[in-house]
Parts: C-alpha cells; sequence; structure tokens
C-alpha cells in the first residue's frame, strides 16, 4: 500500500498539527475551514489532548493564550470573520511574546461575505489585524503537502521566536483533495523557562503579562521585539522560484493563484514568452532578496491575487518601483482561470507592462 | 453494473467519494431506459455538491432533486422542496447522496420508513483505505456504524472506492482490495462495486470484479484549470 493518504487541506493542517506535538485545540466552526475542528473533537480525546469548541472565537483565542502561558504548543483556526474576532487576542499575543499558531483559511469579503476563497486577508495578517506594533510569521502553503509541512514549520518558528504564526489558506487549500506524506520530520520544542509552570518553590514566579507600568519599559519591550524582528526577516523569508532565470515577465503569486499561474506560465513558454514566477511561501517576512535580484532581467512583474491588491505592494516596495508592477487579480470568491492569467502575461508581453 | 433497485443510497466517511459515484451512478441509469433522478440530500459540505454536473444531467435528461442554496453562499443545512419525490414518486429510479458521516446521514431517518416499507433499495457504504480516519477494516466499520445509527436504515454493501485522487495507481486499488474483503468480512456485507477513474478501467477490469468507471467530475479533487 502507498505510504500516502488522501486528505483535505484542512486535515492535513489538523493532523500535522497533532504530529508537531499539539495537544490543545480551540476553536468555533466556520466554512470553509470546519473539518480542522472535526478532526480534532475526533483525534483529540484518543491521544489525551484537549478539543474544545468555546463559545466565540474571541473566548478560543484567549484559551490559547492560556495553554501558550504554561509553554505547550497549541492552535486555534478560523475563517477570514473569525479572525477578525480573534484580532484583539493575536495582539495581546504579541505583546506577551507567546508562540501560537494561528490558522486562516480565507474566504472571500469583507462582512460576512462568501464561502468561497479569497486572499484578501493579506493586510490583515502582514500588517496586523490587531493593535499595535508587531508582527506575525505569515506562511501560505500551495498544496495539501505543504499544509501539513508549513504547519510543523508554524509550530517551530513560533517556539523559536516566541511569536504568534499563522497559516493564511484559502478555501481551495482547504478543501482540496490531495495525497500527502505524513512522514513529517518535526524538531523537539524548544525549553521555556518563562513559562508558568509552577514554581515548586524553586524559582522567582514568572508573569506573562502585556502591560508595563512605564512608557519608557513599555519601548524598551517593542525595541527588543523589533531586534528580533530584523532577525526573522534576515533569515527566515522563504519563497519557490519557477522558470526566472531569464523572465522578462515575472509573476508573484502564492497559495492557490500560483498553481493558475504556473499552468499559464507553461502556456505563455510555449509561445516563446520570457515569463517565470517568484511565489512567497513566507508572507511575512516578505521575500525581498529575489525580488530584487529579478530586477536584472524582468521588465513587468505581474501580482496575481485573488485580492484588489494587496501583495502587490510589497512587490512594488521589494522592487523599489523600478519596473511596473500589474495587478491581474479576481474577487469574491472567484478564481482567476489560467486563461486569463494567461492573457494577461501576453498583454504585458506586447505592451511592456503598460496597463 | 450490476443491477440497481429503485433507491440507491450512497453514504460514507466525508471525502470518501460518495458524490462523484451517485453523479456516474446515475447517469449509467440513465443510459439504460426510464425516468432517473439524482437526489442531493447533503447537509453537511457546501462544496463539491452534485450540482456540478447541472449541465451534464440537463444533457443526459436525469432530474436533479437538490437545495436551490446549493454551491451557493448560503451556507445552511438546507434539504430541496421536492425531496418527498424520492419516496412517493415510484416511477423514479433514484440515486441519493447523502452527506458525510452520521452528521449527514441524520436527514435519513426522515425517509428511512418510508424506504424500509418500500423495500426497494440498496444502502451503499463508501470506502477508501487511503482517507485517514478509515485506514482499516475497523476504523471504518466504525463510522458504517455510527452512519447506521443516525439514518435509522442497515447498509446493504459496499462501494470500495480505495483513491489517492489524481496520483492513483493500478497498484493502489490492487492494494486496497484486501481491505475491502476485510470490511466485507467484518460487516458481512457485500462488495457491490469497486469504482476507479475511468483512464484505469480497462487494465483492472479483468482483475478486479464488478468494477464501475468513474467518467463524470473526474477532477474534483484539484481546483478548475490546474493540472499539477
Amino acid at each position: 500500500m502507498a505510504d500516502k493518504v488522501l486528505m483535505k487541506g484542512n486535515e492535513a493542517i489538523a493532523e500535522a498539527a497533532i504530529i508537531a506535538g499539539c495537544r490543545h485545540y480551540f476553536g468555533y466552526p466556520i466554512t470553509p475551514q470546519t473539518e480542522i475542528a472535526a478532526y480534532m473533537a475526533k483525534k483529540m480525546p484518543k491521544i489525551g489532548g484537549t478539543f474544545l469548541q468555546a463559545e466565540s472565537e474571541i473566548a478560543a483565542i484567549n484559551m490559547v493564550y492560556g495553554v501558550a502561558s504554561a509553554g505547550r504548543r497549541v492552535m486555534t483556526s478560523s475563517s477570514s470573520p473569525g479572525i477578525s474576532l480573534k484580532s484583539e487576542g493575536l495582539s495581546y499575543l504579541a505583546g506577551a511574546d507567546l508562540p501560537a499558531l494561528v490558522v486562516n483559511v480565507q474566504r472571500g469579503g469583507p462582512g460576512l461575505g462568501g464561502i468561497q476563497p479569497s486572499q484578501s486577508d493579506y493586510f490583515q495578517a502582514t500588517r496586523g489585524g490587531g493593535h499595535g506594533d508587531y508582527r506575525m510569521i505569515v506562511l501560505a502553503p500551495s498544496s495539501v503537502q505543504e499544509m501539513a509541512e508549513l504547519t510543523v514549520k508554524g509550530f517551530e518558528l513560533a517556539d523559536k521566536y516566541r511569536m504568534t504564526s499563522m497559516i493564511l489558506a484559502d478555501g481551495t487549500m482547504g478543501q482540496m483533495m490531495e495525497p500527502v506524506s505524513l512522514d513529517l520530520e518535526v524538531a523537539p520544542a524548544p525549553e521555556k523557562p518563562w513559562a508558568t509552570t509552577g514554581t515548586k518553590m524553586k524559582r522567582k514566579h514568572n508573569i506573562i503579562n502585556s502591560l508595563f507600568l512605564t512608557p519608557d519599559e513599555l519601548e524598551r519591550y517593542n525595541f527588543e521585539r523589533y531586534d528580533r524582528y530584523k532577525k526573522i526577516e534576515e533569515s527566515e523569508a522563504l519563497y519557490e522560484e519557477y522558470l526566472t532565470d531569464d523572465a522578462e515577465i515575472c509573476i508573484a503569486a502564492f497559495g492557490i493563484a500560483s498553481r493558475v499561474s504556473r499552468n499559464a506560465i507553461d502556456e505563455a513558454r510555449k509561445i516563446g514568452i520570457k515569463v517565470g514566477m517568484i511565489r512567497p511561501v513566507t508572507l511575512w517576512p516578505f521575500p525581498s532578496a529575489p525580488f530584487k535580484k529579478a530586477l536584472k532581467t524582468v521588465k513587468t512583474f505581474i501580482s496575481v491575487e485573488l485580492s484588489m491588491g494587496q501583495m502587490i505592494e510589497d512587490v512594488r516596495l521589494s522592487t523599489d518601483c523600478k519596473v511596473p508592477v500589474i495587478l491581474c487579480n479576481r474577487v469574491g470568491g472567484v478564481i482567476p482561470s489560467p486563461d486569463e492569467v494567461f492573457e494577461c502575461i501576453k498583454n504585458a508581453a506586447e505592451n511592456g507592462g503598460v496597463e | 453494473m450490476r443491477e440497481l433497485k429503485r433507491l440507491t443510497l450512497l453514504c460514507g466517511h466525508y471525502g470518501s467519494g460518495k458524490t462523484n459515484i451517485a453523479v456516474n451512478i446515475a447517469a449509467e441509469l440513465k443510459k439504460q431506459g426510464g425516468n432517473v433522478a439524482i437526489a442531493d440530500l447533503d447537509i453537511v459540505n457546501p462544496y463539491f455538491r452534485a450540482k456540478d454536473s447541472v449541465e451534464e444531467f440537463k444533457k443526459l435528461g436525469i432530474r436533479l432533486i437538490c437545495s436551490e442554496y446549493a454551491n451557493t453562499n448560503l451556507d445552511i443545512p438546507a434539504l430541496p422542496q421536492e425531496m418527498y419525490a424520492v419516496t412517493d414518486d415510484r416511477t423514479l429510479k433514484v440515486v441519493l447522496d447523502i452527506g458525510g458521516d452520521d452528521r449527514g446521514a441524520l436527514v435519513l431517518g426522515r425517509l428511512a420508513p418510508a424506504i424500509t416499507a418500500e423495500n426497494d433499495y440498496e444502502m451503499l457504504m463508501v470506502v477508501n483505505c487511503f482517507r485517514p480516519l478509515t485506514r482499516d477494516a475497523e476504523s471504518t466499520i466504525e463510522v458504517m456504524r455510527e452512519i447506521e445509527t443516525a439514518g435509522k436504515i442497515k447498509f446493504t454493501g459496499l462501494v470500495n472506492n480505495s483513491n489517492l485522487g489524481a496520483e492513483t495507481t493500478e497498484a493502489d486499488v490492487l492494494s486496497s482490495v484486501s481491505y475491502a474483503e476485510n470490511v466485507s468480512e467484518l460487516s458481512g456485507l457485500p462488495i457491490f462495486m469497486t469504482t476507479v477513474e475511468k483512464s484505469l478501467f480497462e487494465r483492472l477490469s479483468p482483475k478486479i470484479e464488478n468494477l464501475f468507471p468513474l467518467d463524470l467530475q473526474r477532477y474534483i479533487f484539484t481546483p478548475q484549470g490546474d493540472n499539477q
């Protein structure tokens, strides 16, 4: 029998979290990520873990805060409107320097929106969402296999840097089924001497808190946190390049948009257009280096997104606006077709990127 | 395809392939003549519905009994207005696509008295040994019992739909035969059919009894236009 199983993206996240040692899940159902909660509900009781359906998303994220304070791997998951509700908790996790994994399987917005896939929470994920100066490590899977692998990675990075990792997927990634290998490597969780696990009368008690009594102290914590963020920007950016060596047109796309784009690129290459793709795997830290490098040959960038144009800002910032960056997008739960992306590539090739 | 009763009920773990099989059985039934309907009674999953094949049904002359909210953004457990046609109109041959797991099978509770009274049905459990929660016969039987309890109808047979999506090989299907036989032995139910994607059908049909090719909705696993 093959060593792979056929899984939905949502199930792959749940199983990978368990493999990564997560034994505490708190959530509230919302389409298109409910299978994560359903899977946890079935599995956690059998392995001595906690599955708890909270009374709301707000309650769930604060339960995550509690378990993270005790130094255990913990996660919650939701979809766009639910992540908005969790945003206060995300800011508190950042303010208290707590590691946790949060999954957003995005759907169309704003408001209640729809249940079809979207990437329009890019700003919310990479720029905050909650209040205050903070960052989250944002990971963008583009296959069910990556849903599993990046979940493990998310826990590891969260522990390493004492911060929240977010899996930013979309409804397609959550719902689609693909064969997955669950032979995942997991680094052991580091010691957490800061956790509130009981002093046993042997040490000074630990305090988990995001309130500081003097502005100077709060400023110092912000500076320290941003020193850490700088290290992450220098060392943790992940990306994949596809046919970029000679590319004159370069697509930037993540998640489901990158899969559609890859098909369009293959078609465009057949008619001789030199087009490639940079696929950011981490959205924060954004992988600026390959974009700067690509400027040697690239005359036009195309940002393919399921949003009104959010990542496009990071593409422009990474390239100092030296060449045009065009938006190719569909929104509201619609996925651009390979033909649409192909047409956009063709127009860029013919018109040099002039919209 | 084996001869079917008036009603064919397809149940199973979610993601086991019920809809895909229901759509293909309906198409095959229609070729044999008569009035054929497919009834989408899924109240669990708002995606991957029989309605995805609405154009094919129109072409083939298959009646689609389905909530008007299927495939829309209104994410509620809605049933079709015409659902009682399934039991009331005995001139119809109907394939029933039931939602996943015991929660999906709750729908059957309402129809069970009429279905069992008429006693012209197959209640089929769709199984896939490559799905993580039904990897072996024991866990599959557990899901099966949960569905029977919720749906108030006993299973009469199994559909072995073991597959790994687009990566499925001949060897994968062959390796699932002993799993299906184990489920069959433990449950006392016959393997009603084994289903494979159409391209694997010819090579496997001499090797597996009651093999049924799946043609419609073959690309249900991955988004449109994606051929990775």
